[in-house]
């Protein structure tokens, strides 16, 4: 049995130096996630959400505070935290199957149980018949089902997801989202999510952060109460939409003044 | 299907077109006497002398040779084997020598940092120039020739595969990472194989190198070989077995390209841009 991990962030601030600039990207972050929750991090481009989520994935470290999962500081990248690219970073050497098994390779599990995972994880995510496909002949939303096998394989307790349905079409995405419903109810995994869409947001968390445009800050922490599956017509959904629309247009124009004052990409 | 086998024809002769022009101004040319066909030999003859280079010099005698050794006696073939084992010979070596140091510098800041002010001054050095140096070094024959073809293919193996690891994309790497991969795993499943398009890249430009390297060792420093054939040829003023020469150099070099060529989209089947080919 696997003990439920916990996700405490503790007075994160990041600070990037590019030449004799100072970026404050993250600044005095706190934030507790409990074991199974669904926690979308919500802001315009430049607050800071994909940084944070780096800090918890291990890829960078914060300029200051911790991030522990399960009371242990990260360090580094783990498979305990599975993590899902918006531009899904699949191998593109190897077939839908190999990436899939790529992890358990990595574990030295037997064949033959590398082999019944990987087939339980093609037919869960309808992949059956791409098993021998290679990632540049599969489409957007089929690249990003492996790419969610190839961490679901791992069984990590906890899934990181950076925009992982940012470059799909509106209908495919709504399709990924109820699959990762569907996943995350079935498992019970702690997910952080990041998006720029209130919609997807509503739809999909438990919690969502609102973050601050430079430095990235939490605005404001909302839960979500409705039972899924959620009606984006309902009032309920669109009373939030608007209430949300509000907190993060306020930060997008802070980020649009910011722009023309200082052309930066992004 | 049967439109389809049209298209296919037409194709080729418009391919053709072109060639067939030039081959009947040629032969024009050298049956109106205005060239001297010491000069320039008339294209029909050129083909004799090529087909008289590629067969047996003596009949078939069942006493002193089996038939396929009787067929492979004609002299372009000795030619061509012997050059082909230098190019085969001298590109080995040079991969063997230039892989792993290309990888090891791609992956490693500090060793790449230790050899490239070494290779960047080696590495403009046309490996012609290194003729008179092999000569001296090796004397005469084969492995002057062999050095020469080994530093023709070293550098731009060495070069795209040092590129080709450190043009990695980020993004596996991270993705790799977090998947749980050590140090090992990474490279040898996930950093060699995203590297693979620039070394077989590298690998075409030095074998392309290693060919016209040993035309031009061939003649000087060794007496068979297709190089050294033809400019034998030209000292008794055998102009149409100069140009049945460069035939027979221009097909090998395009029967090397196509083999590197149908390696390439075998070990690439996964690459973007491979599968229209």
């Amino acid at each position: 049995m696997t003990v439920q991990p916990h996700i405490r962030i503790e007075k994160v601030s990041k600070v990037f130096r590019t030449g004799g600039s100072e970026v404050a990207a993250l600044d005095d972050i706190n934030l507790d996630i409990k074991a199974g929750e669904f926690i979308c991090l919500l802001g315009p481009s430049g607050c800071g959400k994909s940084t944070l989520l780096n800090t918890v994935a291990g890829f960078s470290l914060p300029t200051s505070g911790v991030v522990r999962v399960h009371g242990e500081t990260v360090r580094v990248p783990g498979p305990d935290r599975g993590m899902v690219f918006q531009e899904y970073a699949l191998f593109p050497w190897m077939t839908v199957e190999k990436n899939i098994a790529f992890g358990l390779e990595i574990q030295k599990q037997g064949r033959a149980q590398i082999a019944g995972k990987v087939d339980a994880l093609l037919e869960m995510l309808k992949l059956q018949d791409f098993r021998g496909r290679y990632p540049k002949d599969l489409s957007g939303g089929m690249r990003q089902r492996v790419a969610i096998a190839r961490v679901l394989a791992l069984d990590s307790p906890i899934m990181l997801m950076d925009e992982p349905f940012g470059a799909l079409d509106s209908l495919t995405r709504r399709n990924l989202q109820d699959e990762l419903l569907r996943i995350w109810m079935e498992y019970r995994k702690t997910i952080i999510f990041v998006t720029h869409s209130i919609e997807e947001s509503i739809y999909l968390a438990d919690r969502i952060i609102v973050m601050t445009y430079r430095p990235g800050r939490i605005k404001q922490d909302v839960s979500v109460t409705m039972p899924h599956p959620r009606d984006p017509s309902s009032a309920e959904f669109n009373d939030l939409k608007k209430e949300l629309g509000m907190l993060v247009m306020e930060e997008q124009s802070r980020h649009n003044q910011e722009e023309i004052k200082a052309p930066v990409a992004d | 299907m049967k439109k389809n086998c049209l298209a296919k024809t037409f194709g080729i002769l418009h391919g053709l077109l072109v060639p067939i022009v030039l081959l009947a101004l040629w032969q024009w040319l050298s049956s109106q006497a205005i060239v001297n066909p010491m000069i320039l030999p008339a294209p029909t003859r050129v083909l004799a002398k090529w087909w008289e280079y590629l067969m047996p010099a003596q009949a078939y005698d069942p006493a002193t040779s089996g038939y396929l050794a009787w067929m492979f006696s004609g002299e372009m073939i000795h030619d061509a084997y012997a050059s082909m084992y230098r190019v085969t010979v001298g590109f080995v070596v040079g991969a063997i020598l230039a892989l792993p140091l290309g990888l090891i510098m791609g992956a490693n800041d500090r060793v790449y940092k230790l050899f490239n002010p070494l290779i960047q001054i080696l590495r403009p050095i046309p490996p012609i120039a290194f003729i008179p140096l092999s000569i001296l070094w090796f004397g005469l024959g084969n492995p002057p020739a062999i050095f020469l073809i080994v530093i023709g293919a070293f550098f731009p193996i060495l070069m795209n595969t040092i590129a080709g690891v450190r043009n990695v994309d980020g993004i596996y790497i991270r993705a790799a990472r977090s998947l749980g991969a050590s140090q090992t795993t990474m490279f040898l499943r996930v950093i060699l194989p995203a590297a693979t398009p620039y070394i077989l890249t590298g690998m075409r430009i030095g074998v392309g190198t290693a060919f016209i390297v040993v035309i031009v060792a061939e003649m000087i420093a060794v007496n068979n070989g297709l190089g050294y054939r033809i400019l034998e040829a030209r000292e008794f003023f055998w102009s149409d077995k100069i140009i049945a020469g460069m035939f027979t150099i221009g097909l090998l070099g395009l029967a090397i390209d196509t083999g590197m060529n149908r390696l390439n989209n075998h070990l690439l089947k996964w690459h973007r841009g491979i599968e229209n080919k």
